[in-house]
């Protein structure tokens, strides 16, 4: 038993012996791997502790941009006509969705996605990274927003936020004026800074809005935000707030503009009215218009085509881009052309037998008057409108003379109005047919000039402005919405010849045989103005039996009328156009004279 | 049956604890509880409820501790049986989240393989026991054979981490029992040869575990998500750390599971290298504490399974901290005594309180 017992004891000795070296070689072992883990820590936290915290800052901090309010538009005296206005949208950050396009199906079955939606939605997607929302849907209604928030467990990685939305109260009465904003699309993109427009959605596409985009957006600010592993914001850490867009005003009035659309009645057409002294634009007008708080929420693809095949042209910007004949407006400058040039004076005669030959050439221009006027001066020529006279005036000043007089006053150039997309006109020379068409100029084609006819075209922005100018006595602003600037000379005569022609176009309203002599009642100061009419159909020289009204309305001619006044201190410069009217006298006019009638009462 | 050896040790036994590495081990704990209120975003009673976890891992520990040695080897071969039986039951039909590891008795869900973390040492000390050491090559094979067929079990459940966990005890205690240096090589030779078995047989998850691991920015959004931001996370804590209740990391969720597996992150990125360390020299001195204990044990029954048991703890810390720091792939073993769950704390605890028991033992039999 004692043996046994020391023979274990000495088994177990032997054994406990090799149990503990192992245990204190492994202990070892434990240790040194404690250190070398200790060393790894280390080499982490300490050795590469910069490079660490600088990729927890950028798992953490995102840069976002924040859009800064666009300034507001108001007229002259401080109405808003473009504002912003709180709104909802539906938000997306692209990277939290799986499945990006089922989860449009998805908003498009709760509320609506149009094609154009989307595609402004995967433009966006372009220029943003993953983690910014980008914009769905905008201007959501209340129904809109209570169903999605509804649906809200659905539409992970959708949110809806308030926003502000440009909103044009008087919508298609200033449309051709402020323009619209509308989302930005690829050409915006090539144009503008991407940088500033980062949280930027919509941009100034027409109008205003585009001319004073960089004054009305202003400048971006900037946040950094604490974001969590989704990439939804925590917290904002740092903002720089954005600069908002600087308010417009305009020299617009309001009331006036509102009375010349309503003036124009069912008249396609435009009516354009300046202060003299300075270009302001007081109304200018481009009829029919459309409403364009439908291109800011984006305009449906029916919608849009409707506008663009709409027979009634809304979408076309008449006084800006509507090239007219002047027809007989244009008599006034031909006639101060003449003084100048001393192929006529204010007394000299000239028999208006109802029509004009060339000599030497066998066609006849008519008069628009049967048997013509019998013989007629400077002043009764513009009163009466005779052709004959200034058919007699141009031949005798011939084309190239003609054409650097009117350019004088603006014609075949453009206006310099603060709006995009101003057209030229057209004012005829010899080198400019040559150049244009690569054909001769023929004399014919001068003495139809004299009437402003033939290939003669102007805006109506242009007529109002060479008005603006000769009523102004050679003194002249370009037209303006913001910001007018000081008149400067633009044409010389000797004084006697301004008065000749304002007395003409003085009697034009107010004598006795004035073509415009019916509006005379109407208005409570005298002015001077002057009938036209812009041929859509036809020619002076062919057949005068189709009366206006047998005409389908797309082919009877334009009335225009332009006019300043008061006449004796001019402070308004007026044209205008009433597409297919039929006669500056008895349609034109009248407009104009409920403009200028409303101009007295607005202005003191 | 004839318990009077059971009387005989309880009647000289007073109640017995170590002071000392209960001490240690409630500070250790302590500084879990805290990490865990900043990992679980200040959520309070997550923080109580793994500390009543803890409290019933303590009690466990107590219980162990006063089981004298002499029942744990007795008992051994049947403990074993139990856990592999278990293990089965496991894999016929038991509930999980994809892998199957729980075994739901109605009025608690239970771990099988942690009885198994402690039964395989306790059963190849047992056996070894009055057994010529360094062991014989039968007995050598047998102890292999004990500590294949759980881990095969539990790998094929699928769980990785516990069959690498089991494996290392097990083979703890062969090496503790002086098996030939030259045998050791040949079985990691053995073990390096079939790696490539081992590859077929894992799961896509498993493999893609490994792969990202090997070259975590390949896949920086995806598997090797994980692994960046959790060297992320320590490493931007620096020396001091960023403050408790200020990990960024965690907060804002860029940490997957930080109050779990990462909780080790948290605790790097709010503490700095400074916490780390404190951490450390606590883990340390609790392996220390073990390892003196257990190397008193009366026998070399005792000293095996004690110094197993302490190294097993050990690989828990190791193969967690690895993954943290990013030199191993991510495994699902969770940081000893800190990470939230109860079931493998309660384990460790067990291991403890079964070293202590193991040690008083043998002071009583000196006096």
């Amino acid at each position: 038993m004692t043996f046994a017992a020391t023979t274990e004891t000495l088994h177990d000795n032997e054994n406990r012996r090799i149990v503990d070296r192992r245990i204190w070689f492994l202990t070892g072992l434990m240790l040194v791997i404690l250190l070398g883990l200790l060393v790894r820590f280390g080499q982490l936290q300490i050795l590469e502790h910069g490079a660490f915290a600088a990729r927890a800052e950028n798992n953490r901090v995102r840069l976002r941009a924040v859009a800064p309010n666009r300034g507001l538009i108001t007229d002259r005296n401080d109405r808003v006509l473009a504002e912003n206005r709180p709104a909802y949208r539906l938000v997306m950050v692209p990277e939290r969705v799986e499945d990006i396009p089922a989860m449009l199906d998805q908003v498009d079955e709760l509320v609506g996605l149009s094609a154009a939606e989307r595609e402004q939605f995967q433009l966006a997607r372009l220029r943003n990274r993953p983690f910014q929302p980008i914009p769905v849907k905008g201007d959501l209604d209340e129904n809109q927003v209570a169903t999605l928030a509804l649906d809200r467990h659905r539409l992970d990685g959708l949110e809806i936020e308030p926003y502000l939305t440009r909103h044009y109260p008087y919508g298609a009465a200033l449309v051709h004026v402020l323009g619209y904003v509308a989302r930005i699309d690829e050409s915006d993109l090539k144009r503008l800074d991407a940088d500033n427009y980062r949280a930027s959605t919509h941009t100034g596409k027409l109008g205003i809005e585009r001319h004073y985009e960089s004054i009305l957006h202003g400048q971006s600010g900037i946040e950094r935000v604490e974001t969590n592993a989704q990439g939804r914001m925590v917290r904002v850490l740092e903002r720089t707030d954005p600069v908002p867009g600087q308010d417009l005003k305009l020299t617009l009035d309001l009331d006036l503009q509102l009375a010349a659309i309503d003036a124009l009645g069912e008249h396609p057409g435009a009516v354009v009215a300046l202060d003299i002294e300075t270009g302001g634009v007081l109304a200018l007008v481009s009829k029919p218009g459309f409403d364009p708080n439908l291109f800011v929420s984006g305009i449906s693809h029916n919608r849009y085509r409707a506008l663009l095949e709409s027979p009634r042209r809304p979408l076309f910007n008449r006084f800006l881009a509507g090239g007219y004949e002047p027809g007989s407006t244009v008599k006034p400058f031909i006639a101060l052309a003449g003084l100048a040039s001393g192929k006529i004076t204010p007394e000299t005669r000239v028999f208006s037998s109802g029509s004009y030959r060339l000599p030497g050439h066998s066609r006849e221009y008519r008069d628009w008057r049967e048997g013509g006027h019998g013989w007629v001066d400077l002043k009764s020529a513009l009163e009466q409108s005779a052709n004959v006279y200034f058919y007699d005036l141009a031949h005798a000043l011939g084309i190239d003379r003609i054409s650097r007089e009117l350019a004088l006053f603006g014609f075949g150039q453009p206006t310099g109005i603060d709006l995009p997309g101003e057209f030229d006109g057209v004012l005829p020379s010899r080198n400019w047919k040559r150049r244009t068409l690569d054909q001769a100029w023929f004399p014919g084609e001068t003495v139809i000039t004299g009437i402003g006819q033939g290939f003669i075209v102007a805006t109506p922005l242009q007529l109002a402005h060479a008005t603006a100018t000769l009523a102004g006595r050679g003194m002249a602003a370009p037209p303006r919405l913001v910001d007018a600037e000081p008149p400067a000379r633009m044409v010389e005569h000797a004084p006697g010849h301004w008065e000749a022609v304002f007395e003409g176009m003085h009697a034009v309203v107010h004598g006795k045989r004035g073509t415009a002599r019916a509006i005379a009642r109407n208005i409570p100061v005298e002015i001077g103005g002057k009938t036209g009419t812009s041929q859509v159909f036809g020619r002076p020289d062919e057949e005068f039996e189709i009366e206006p009204e047998e005409l389908p309305w797309f082919l009877r001619n334009h009335a225009l009328f332009v006019a300043f006044a008061p006449f004796d201190d001019p402070r308004i410069a007026i044209a205008v156009v009433a597409e297919h009217g039929g006669g500056g006298s008895s349609v034109a006019a009248p407009v104009a004279a409920k403009v200028l009638e409303r101009a007295t009462r607005v202005a003191p | 049956m004839n318990f009077n050896w059971l009387i005989r040790e309880f009647r000289h036994q007073p109640f017995r604890l170590d002071p000392l590495l209960c001490g240690l081990l409630l500070a250790l704990m302590l500084l879990g509880l805290t990490v865990l209120y900043s990992a679980t975003d200040a959520d309070f009673g997550m923080v109580w409820r793994q500390a009543v976890r803890l409290g019933m891992g303590l009690a466990l520990m107590v219980l162990a501790s006063q089981i004298p040695p002499a029942w744990y080897r007795r008992w051994a071969p049947w403990i074993y049986a139990l856990g592999l039986g278990l293990l089965i039951a496991v894999l016929l039909g038991g509930v999980g989240r994809g892998a199957t590891r729980w075994l739901d008795l109605g009025f608690m869900r239970f771990q099988p393989s942690e009885i198994m973390k402690i039964a395989v040492p306790l059963m190849l000390a047992a056996w070894l026991h009055k057994k010529p050491l360094p062991p014989r090559l039968g007995d050598f094979t047998v102890c292999a054979l004990f500590i294949a067929i759980p881990t095969f079990l539990i790998a094929s459940q699928p769980d990785l981490g516990t069959s690498l966990l089991i494996a290392a005890g097990g083979g703890m205690v062969l090496f503790l029992s002086g098996v030939r240096w030259r045998w050791i090589l040949a079985a990691t030779a053995a073990a390096v040869a079939a790696l490539p078995l081992l590859w077929t047989m894992l799961h896509d998850y498993q493999r893609n575990r490994v792969l990202t691991f090997l070259d975590p920015e390949s896949d920086p959004l995806g598997q090797g998500w994980n692994i960046i931001q959790s060297k992320i996370a320590v490493g931007t804590g620096g020396l001091t750390g960023r403050g408790w209740l200020d990990s960024t990391q965690s907060r804002l969720e860029f940490l997957p599971e930080p109050h779990t597996d990462f909780i080790l992150s948290v605790l790097a990125e709010e503490f700095g290298f400074i916490g780390v360390a404190v951490l450390m020299l606590l883990y340390a001195a609790i392996l220390l504490r073990s390892v003196f204990l257990a190397s008193r044990a009366r026998d070399p029954f005792g000293r095996m399974l004690g110094a197993s048991l302490v190294f097993l703890f050990f690989v828990y810390l190791l193969v967690n901290a690895s993954m943290i720091s990013g030199v191993m792939p991510v495994v699902g073993v969770p940081l000893p005594l800190i990470s939230y769950g109860g079931t493998s704390a309660a384990t460790l605890l067990a291991g403890f309180g079964i070293i202590m028991s193991l040690y008083s033992r043998r002071k009583m039999l000196k006096s």
